[in-house]
């Protein structure tokens, strides 16, 4: 579980979160939604240790990240996987090498341990015959479960996923959508994932943070997002005449 | 302006800094730097040979034709061709013809890793990127001076054929000229300009393409922003350097 409380940060004097408060459960894909410029990725990346918090805590299961020495936060870094928009695979290693890397990395293990492992993974993800293959020659669906698969690697306790679905077809979005959610609930990891993809919200999104220009607006699940009276919320996710439609919809359905 | 430039100069050496905390496994390590010796070292011997044999040759035809009074001796030829191979070809210019290729390659390849956040996904996974990335190129240029010593070798053998074979003085003149006045300090001095090259090859070009922001456009400024600043770094270290050891 990941506690945030109070957390504040500007860039100069433009204050991008002003004192958001929530937990991401574990077990659960926790989707962190919003406009651009509502301070999504800046929350993700305090999440992440890139930026640091000019006020309020972020603790992982009760270690507050900006009080641990070094040494402890390299460990609790070792439990963190990252799944990036643009994949951020690295251009000059195979698939296989890929995946390896935070093992080769961090753990002790003998390289056919790492084999063993990182076959294990690649399958997970249904990523077969691909191993020896450069990022490159790969398709962006594909990239994104070599990403997936390189950040669950290590058992990772945290997982996530900054836009795991830009740039991806619908279809392919749902089936890296589902892998995600499927993957949390095996490994039982804290998922959060930083979207604007509304399909996401309906699909996966067991609990949602909403922000808006840096203020947490509304949370709750994608059962309640249908409910919800809130007018930020419902503005921006039935933005679209296709959502309304369903919106209306499913009310009708629960009445 | 200059308070940006101070601050671009303090970070640099903040960045060297950083490079030698937190030091990647060394099983890791070990192939990076393998891989950077290919790449940087190995990949760049081909183009260095072809220069320096050139310029050597073009170097004796130059002296020789310039030597149009007949009271002067044909030895100066080997003499000078030498002098200049040694002194300042094989170290400095082929180190500005350097920072043009390695360094656009170490730029862009480090920028390009900015841009597609592989830096950030190394730094999330609690690697010490610059470590990672920059160290094992600074191991692999410790190898240059091995560079420059087959400059030197090829731009003399230059010198000598175009010299001899080119009708404009005979073999023995050339050797005579090699050795006269030989100053043995004149190598320990290009070899202590080649090791400060090396150092100032591997890092402005690495400093330029991590802390790059932007696309792939500012990825090719980014290089030519590193080439310039690594020519006038050279030149401006070549003076300090030569005023500090040969006056």
């Amino acid at each position: 579980m990941i506690e945030v409380k109070n957390v504040e940060k500007s860039f100069g004097d433009a204050k991008v979160l002003k004192g958001i408060t929530t937990t991401f459960e574990t077990g659960k894909t926790n989707l962190i939604i919003g406009q651009s410029g509502s301070g999504k990725t800046v929350l993700l990346k305090s999440l992440l240790g890139i930026h640091t918090p000019d006020k309020g805590t972020i603790a992982f299961d009760g270690r507050i990240y900006t009080e641990l020495s070094d040494a402890d936060k390299r460990e609790l870094r070792t439990e963190i996987g990252m799944v990036f928009q643009g994949s951020a695979l690295f251009d000059s290693m195979t698939v296989e090498e890929n995946v390896g890397f935070p093992l080769k990395m961090f753990t002790t293990k003998s390289a056919a341990e790492i084999k063993e492992r990182v076959n294990f993974v690649i399958n997970r993800v249904n990523l077969q015959n691909a191993n020896l293959k450069k990022p490159s020659e790969l398709s962006g669906g594909m990239q994104k479960r070599v990403a997936i698969a390189r950040a669950i690697v290590n058992n990772p306790k945290y997982l996530f996923c900054d836009e795991p679905n830009s740039g991806l077809d619908p279809k392919t979005a749902i089936v890296i959508d589902n892998l995600i959610q499927e993957i949390t609930k095996e490994y039982n990891i804290t998922t959060v994932i930083n979207t604007h993809d509304m399909n996401s919200v309906m699909e996966i999104g067991e609990k949602i943070v909403f922000l808006k220009e840096g203020i947490l607006a509304w949370e709750g699940s994608k059962k309640e997002i249908f409910k919800t009276d809130n007018e930020a919320v419902v503005d921006f996710v039935y933005s679209s005449n296709l959502f309304k439609k369903i919106r209306k919809a499913q009310n009708k359905e629960d009445e | 302006m200059l308070v940006r430039y101070l601050s671009q100069i303090g970070r640099y050496f903040l960045m060297l800094a950083e490079i030698f905390r937190k030091p990647t496994k060394w099983s890791v390590m070990r192939s990076l730097i393998f891989k950077e010796i290919d790449d940087l070292i190995i990949d760049s011997l081909g183009i260095v040979a072809f220069i320096s044999f050139f310029v050597g040759g073009v170097v004796a035809i130059q002296t020789a034709l310039n030597l149009t009074n007949p009271l002067i001796p044909k030895y100066l030829i080997g003499f000078a061709t030498r002098q200049s191979i040694i002194l300042e070809f094989a170290p400095t210019f082929i180190s500005i013809i350097m920072a043009g290729k390695m360094g656009s390659f170490i730029t862009s390849s480090i920028g390009t890793m900015r841009v597609t956040e592989q830096i950030d996904a190394l730094e999330v996974m609690g690697v010490n990127s610059l470590n990672y990335l920059v160290f094992p190129k600074l191991i692999a240029l410790l190898l240059y001076p091995f560079v420059i010593g087959i400059a030197m070798f090829l731009g003399i053998s230059g010198g000598f054929i175009a010299s001899v074979y080119g009708g404009f003085g005979n073999s023995t003149d050339f050797i005579s000229g090699l050795q006269m006045e030989f100053i043995p300090f004149h190598i320990t001095y290009a070899f202590i300009k080649t090791f400060v090259f090396a150092l100032i090859l591997a890092t402005i070009p690495s400093f330029h393409g991590y802390y790059m922001k932007g696309g792939a456009l500012e990825v090719g400024k980014a290089s030519t922003v590193s080439f310039v600043w690594t020519s006038v770094t050279i030149i401006l270290v070549n003076y300090i350097l030569t005023q500090l050891l040969l006056t």
